[in-house]
């Protein structure tokens, strides 16, 4: 959700070299060399707050490259930018200031609707988190906004006294306070950086639709690759307990059996996950419920129902027992884990959701793994 | 359309004394829980509420109240595990709190 100017990196360029801000910034070895320069950089301008850098509002394969990497996880923690003044176009003292988080794929959306619009980006520190979630934090917050005001010379760049703010970092800036301190007034802009064009048009006026956040099929499918990488690791270690398993049973079975039969065991789960982890958040209205788990639940056992079905002539029919209270509840546990990348969830709803859902999760969960435990010692004693 | 969670489960409170009728609610949800009725704010669509904690933020005369926090059952079990406060989890790869 969240994801329009939300969305971010951590770059790992040199940190002293891209030395951008203003003043200080005039050695040779301060500026941002070509050979370790991001490709979204151009040059610098000078203003009369001090040299800033001017930055692409085109995106190149390298960004999004990164942004699917930030999206499986991969490198997310490296993907943040230098936080501070930034210029597109070429900006003047009467152009707008657009305030952003420091990851990447944020400030990259916000650059990318930056096309043909002079103006200047305030980039926050916020440990390279996006908008919405650091606005959470208090780290895209009052304190740090007013500190980038001050540290910039912004005041001394514009002669107005305005500041565009993305609307989802409102629950973390309180837009009077800013006033009080800084002079500036707070204006909240729309949530999705898309609209940027249309919010300048409407001389600053964000339509209702443009101050709602929205969440669609591609909005939950591009979250779900991280759902399923943050299982990877718990599906690696039970298919290595499977083979483990299949191994110690194999007798002198070889090694391509002794691995297809721990396939075979681990197949079940891994629908499962993949039932809550992708299936069930990006249909998630289709499916009857409010509470994430019990979506999840109802996705998990029609999951249990369709293999136990394909597989039917192969397996002892006691088996369903088990697989009916493992499968579901493990789906219901990653899909209820969903309800913190939709849009539409309270802290309370959650709590109220949990209150029921949890203890029905790890029961069912915990009587399938003893039933399985107790099949599994009376195949092998008797 | 909009989607929704549960019914009657949010902590939002709002003092309707104190509203100045500034807007600045309306302005910042991202929800549309609030709408202007004359001079003054209304809580419109309470049940629409993600407790996001933008409305009380920026309300300069304190007639809003909620508790924040994030919507994420994920957060909420790592926070009891080790004991903090629920917070989002963005800095840790393994949930998508913050997409």
């Amino acid at each position: 959700m969240f994801l329009n100017f939300s969305i971010l990196v951590r770059y790992n360029f040199n940190k002293e070299r891209i030395m951008v801000k203003s003043k200080i910034c005039c050695t040779s070895q301060d500026r941002i060399s070509q050979k370790t320069s991001p490709k979204w950089y151009c040059c610098t301008i000078e203003t009369p707050g001090g040299m800033v850098p001017k930055i692409s509002t085109n995106l190149t394969l390298s960004d999004y490259l990164g942004s699917a990497m930030a999206r499986s996880s991969i490198n997310r923690k490296h993907y943040h930018i230098r936080p501070g003044l930034y210029a597109t176009g070429n900006p003047d003292k009467n152009s707008f200031v657009f305030v952003t988080a420091n990851y990447k794929l944020t400030f990259d959306h916000l650059r990318k609707n930056m096309k043909g619009i002079d103006g200047w980006i305030l980039v926050l520190d916020t440990e390279g988190i996006n908008v919405w979630c650091a606005a959470g934090k208090g780290t895209f917050g009052t304190e740090e906004l007013v500190k980038q005001v001050e540290q910039t010379g912004i005041k001394e760049i514009v002669s107005h006294r305005k500041l565009i703010l993305p609307q989802l970092g409102a629950p973390g800036v309180a837009a009077h306070e800013v006033k009080k301190k800084t002079g500036f007034t707070v204006i909240y802009g729309p949530v999705r950086a898309a609209d940027i064009p249309l919010f300048l048009t409407n001389e600053l006026q964000s339509s209702g639709k443009m101050r709602e956040v929205s969440f669609h099929v591609l909005d939950r499918l591009i979250l779900t690759p991280i759902e399923l990488a943050g299982t990877l690791k718990y599906c690696v270690l039970l298919f290595i307990f499977f083979i483990i398993y299949s191994w110690i049973l194999a007798g002198n079975a070889s090694f391509s059996q002794v691995l297809a039969k721990a396939f075979h065991s681990f197949l079940p789960f891994l629908g499962a996950v993949l039932t809550g982890t992708v299936i069930v958040p990006v249909i998630l209205p289709f499916i009857p419920g409010k509470a994430f788990a019990l979506k999840g639940w109802i996705g998990g056992i029609i999951w249990a129902a369709i293999y136990l079905f394909v597989i039917r002539n192969t397996f002892a029919w006691i088996v369903i027992v088990p697989y009916g209270l493992l499968l579901p509840a493990l789906s219901a546990f990653l899909a209820m884990n969903f309800t913190g990348a939709t849009s539409y969830t309270s802290l309370s709803g959650v709590l109220h959701e949990m209150k029921y859902a949890l203890p029905f999760i790890l029961v069912s969960a915990g009587a399938g793994i003893s039933f399985f435990i107790v099949i599994a010692v009376i195949q092998n004693l008797v | 359309m909009k989607q929704r969670y549960f019914k009657n489960v949010v902590t939002l409170q709002y003092n309707k004394d104190n509203c100045t009728g500034c807007g600045m609610c309306v302005e910042v949800c991202p929800r549309g829980v609030f709408a202007m009725n004359g001079k003054k704010a209304i809580i419109n669509d309470r049940n629409a509420c993600i407790e996001c904690g933008a409305c009380m933020k920026n309300c300069a005369f304190n007639a809003i109240s909620v508790r924040p926090g994030v919507g994420c059952a994920y957060a909420i079990i790592m926070g009891r595990l080790k004991g903090t406060e629920p917070g989002c989890g963005c800095g840790d790869s393994s949930s998508a709190c913050c997409g």
